[in-house]
């Protein structure tokens, strides 16, 4: 009795799952509950949200709607608990359905095709019939010929006096939405995976610089905290990777450390990357940036690992955790290096780097320069003609550099990155402002997603099973060969009977050019319409 | 040699077929119906044309500033599809081409007064709004083989949408009976927004300057009109609007009448609207979904973000995906299907465009 019950508590609840009902449901609430997520800005500052809802509510009751939106969880929605337990109902939902019909497709496509009474051909959605002046041997050797052709992998059945062909093509087809449905739940195992086991965060390097740990994003922080996370970040720039020397030098069990770590959004890598230089490349002569480049090299064990320039889209990969360009800028009040590369009036080269105020020699002339001023974007104003910097970021770089020489009075110019005619001097050399090197980090994006693999491999299951889906179709032919004699004469009819799971249209034509083929080989012309 | 000839005799084409289109629904002239076809394929051309050298352009531009890059790499690079002004030519590109496959397949050309008016509308926005129509420096981000792959297919997958709601309109214009009911409300409304944001782009195109045309997309789009300064014209607009949808839904019956005489069937436009979907629905997830997510992934390390532009697309994924199941599997018929099929499209609409000017996002390169 008790049995019986929870069978059909359990028939209940699979039922209820199974439903399309179900499915339909939650297709709708999921598109009209993610409209949400896009008005509402995510993830951000109280200020910025409660300034939106004030224009639909009025500045007075707009915190008490933020505050029941934050209970919601519409500030970050696509986390909540409902956003997410509705994604698990849509898993389960899409799991039971897809087990409830899959052992009826499979019955589909595994039963064996049979040979069909005339009646049957002739009341399929697809049919044609020619007569052919031929013997049943020749018709059916064509007949055959004409189906292999077409890939089609043909069966035999003798009947009193005829024979019937027949054949089916892309019975598998049918798997393709039980194909699309399985990448989309191994989507969902890929995210958990993701959520689980890798993590997303971000380093900024500045120029010569290394690190050996990413930061991720945390809640906020008291100032105290703040100078902890200070503290322990600086002890891993000395010891690198080395937790227990951390732990050491901080007088903290490693334990606590690796507690404390977690808080503040601290992951070691297990290994240093450093940023030789970063570099924006603009297109030539605008300020439209074409490139966005760093040099990284992976450091282990003090060993140089891997060098490589990476750029937005090229991406630098160790050990599994992913290096993004991401962004760039200035490190506040940071004292760089100018590297700059003299040419004498022979074309002998000379890389220099020197810092704000120190003097050289011009090869091959007795010209003493002086680096006296730098701007990071220099351009001429205008109305007034004076100089000016446009930009806090290197947009368009120059250096001042002041020129000394017995036989001359002093003078002074500005040289430009971008413009290297600026560097020619009188006599012939010339100066090319290379870089002033250490004043920009780079931004990185630091990311570990084991579970990405998994999405990609759904990506392609699902790319297959859509096209197998929807552009693919589940053929099935019966062609049956009647002789028949009139007089002397002897022909042989050919009744064709089709039927398709999809666009019977193509299926339509191909038939058409499978009799066409069996009637041209056997009567050199087009068949005649009957 | 430049593509703005090409593409202009192609806009000029396009809404002439329109004006033709809609003038043999009216009337059923057969040498109108030619000529509206005509006229359609030959734009088609120009703008085929059109679309030819622009690549050829870009592809000299690109590899002016970069010339390591090879010959395959830079085709790429250089594929028109790179901004808002692109990629609506493209998607105008698309929509006329399956129009016109369709209209070969099923022998009528009805379909056109559905389906061209969403090109005048995309050509008009095109031209209201501002967008760049200069060949641009491609951004680093953009620099990426998906770039190509991703946008063709999205936008044909947008295409085929786009037919897939000119069919069901016109669907539920012949299957409703009386102006209570529900469907034939949702439909002259739909139909009433539709030309009340063509005839204001219209008027937004017919008033603004060839200077101002340069300026952000934001600022003249519907400013002649419902958006204008003057308080006095907003009125008057929302006004006229307002009675134009009463005329649509007053009037709209007759449109049934027009195509049952054109030998139109409710089965054939319902045809027409799921086929579409069966050819929109998979190129829109390879191309706009998973695509997407793979690029994204590969420049910035994050599939998904649950970015605007990103939720966008998916809630569009949900309204098609809902269209299948509910007509496939749960055996919904006739209006309630045509109805999600139209809301599908104006989700379209709205991840495509909405997006960029109500919305920002990873994707705001499109609003330049």
């Amino acid at each position: 009795m008790e049995e019986k019950a929870k069978k059909d508590m359990f028939d209940k609840v699979w039922s209820f799952f199974a439903s399309v009902r179900l499915a339909i449901f939650i297709l709708i609430t999921l598109a009209l509950t993610s409209i949400i997520g896009t008005i509402v800005e995510q993830q951000a500052e109280p200020a910025k949200n409660i300034a939106l809802l004030a224009k639909f509510f009025g500045d007075s009751t707009a915190p008490t709607v933020y505050n029941i939106f934050v209970k919601f969880g519409f500030m970050d929605m696509y986390h909540s608990w409902w956003f997410v337990g509705l994604l698990v109902l849509f898993s389960i939902n899409l799991i039971i359905c897809t087990l409830e019909r899959f052992p009826k497709t499979l019955r589909l496509v595994r039963s064996p095709l049979k040979p069909l009474r005339e009646n049957a051909i002739k009341s399929l959605p697809i049919k044609k019939e020619i007569t052919i002046k031929t013997n049943l041997k020749k018709a059916k050797d064509e007949t055959l010929n004409s189906l292999s052709a077409s890939k089609y992998r043909v069966f035999e059945s003798n009947e009193e006096n005829s024979v019937q062909l027949y054949s089916q093509k892309g019975s598998y087809t049918r798997f393709g939405l039980y194909i699309v449905h399985i990448s989309i739940i191994l989507i969902f195992i890929g995210a958990i995976i993701g959520l689980q086991f890798g993590f997303k965060g971000f380093l900024n390097i500045p120029e010569g610089n290394s690190y050996s740990f990413a930061i991720l994003n945390t809640g906020p922080l008291t100032k105290a905290e703040r100078f902890e996370k200070g503290r322990i970040l600086d002890t891993f720039e000395v010891f690198k990777s080395d937790i227990t020397l951390v732990a050491n030098r901080l007088g903290l069990p490693v334990d606590v450390l690796h507690a404390k770590m977690e808080k503040y959004g601290i992951r070691p890598l297990g290994f240093s990357i450093k940023c030789n230089w970063y570099n924006t490349e603009y297109y030539s002569g605008t300020d439209t940036p074409q490139e966005f480049q760093s040099e990284l090299v992976i450091i282990e064990n003090g060993r140089e690992v891997i060098k490589k320039v990476i750029e937005v889209n090229h991406p630098l990969t160790y050990k599994g955790i992913t290096f993004y360009q991401s962004s760039y800028g200035m490190v506040p009040n940071a004292v760089g290096v100018f590297v700059l590369k003299t040419t004498d009036k022979n074309g002998v080269e000379d890389t220099l780097r020197l810092r704000r105020g120190e003097s050289f020699i011009i090869p091959g002339s007795t010209l003493k320069g002086t680096i006296t001023n730098f701007s990071t974007a220099l351009a001429r104003d205008k109305q007034t003609g004076a100089l000016t910097t446009y930009s806090e970021t290197m947009v368009n770089p120059a250096v001042a550099i002041e020129f000394d020489s017995p036989d001359m009075e002093k003078f002074t110019g500005w040289i430009l990155k971008r413009y290297p005619e600026t560097g020619i001097l009188p006599g012939g050399s010339k100066i090319t402002f290379e870089d002033y090197w250490g004043v920009e980090y780079t931004g990185l994006q630091v990311a570990k997603d084991p579970g990405v693999v998994l999405i990609y491999i759904a990506s392609v299951m699902m790319t297959i099973g859509l096209y197998a889906a929807f552009f693919m179709s589940h053929k099935k032919i019966w062609i049956r060969l009647t002789p028949e004699t009139s007089g002397k004469a002897h022909s042989v009819r050919v009744s064709v009977g089709g039927s398709a799971s999809k666009n019977r249209l193509a299926f339509e034509r191909e038939i058409e050019r499978i009799v066409s083929r069996v009637s041209h080989a056997l009567e050199g012309k087009h068949p005649s319409k009957k | 040699m430049n593509s703005a000839l090409f593409f202009d005799i192609s806009a000029g084409a396009y809404i002439a077929g329109m004006v033709f289109y809609v003038i043999y629904l009216a009337f059923r002239n057969k040498t109108t119906g030619m000529v509206a076809t005509s006229v359609t394929i030959f734009g088609f051309f120009s703008q085929s044309t059109a679309f030819l050298i622009r690549w050829v352009n870009s592809y000299y531009y690109w590899t002016a500033s970069n010339p390591l890059s090879g010959f395959i790499e830079s085709l790429l690079r250089a594929a028109p599809l790179r901004n808002l002004y692109e990629s609506l030519v493209f998607f105008v590109w698309s929509l006329i081409l399956i129009h016109l496959i369709i209209e070969f397949m099923y022998k009528n050309r009805s379909l056109g007064a559905f389906v061209t008016p969403l090109a005048a509308l995309a050509l008009l926005f095109i031209n209201v709004s501002g967008t760049s129509q200069e060949i641009q420096p491609l951004i680093p981000a953009l620099q990426s083989n998906w770039l190509l792959f991703h946008v063709l297919l999205s936008f044909l997958g947008y295409a085929a949408f786009g037919v897939s709601f000119g069919a069901a309109v016109a669907y539920l214009a012949m299957v409703t009976e009386s102006r209570r009911e529900k469907p034939y409300i949702f439909w002259s409304i739909i139909v009433g927004i539709f030309l009340i944001v063509l005839i204001a782009m219209s008027i937004d195109f017919l008033s603004i300057t060839v200077a101002q045309r340069k300026e952000f997309i934001q600022n003249y789009f519907l400013k002649a009109t419902l958006r204008s300064s003057s308080g006095g014209i907003v009125a008057t607009s929302w006004v006229v609007s307002i009675a134009f949808i009463f005329i649509v839904w007053r009037f709209g019956l007759g449109i049934k009448k027009i195509l049952t005489s054109l030998s139109i069937t409710p089965g054939m436009l319902d045809e027409i609207t799921y086929k579409s979907i069966a050819i929109g629905f998979p190129l829109f997830t390879i191309g706009g979904l998973i695509m997407g997510a793979i690029w994204a992934n590969s420049a910035w390390g994050k599939y998904w973000t649950w970015d605007p532009k990103e939720t966008w697309s998916l809630i569009t994924w949900f309204v098609y995906a809902l269209y299948i199941h509910a007509r496939f599997v749960a055996g919904w018929r006739g209006k309630k299907v045509a109805i999600l099929a139209v809301v599908g499209f104006v989700a379209v609409i709205f991840t495509y465009l909405g997006v960029n000017l109500v919305l920002s996002g990873l994707h705001a390169y499109g609003s330049a």
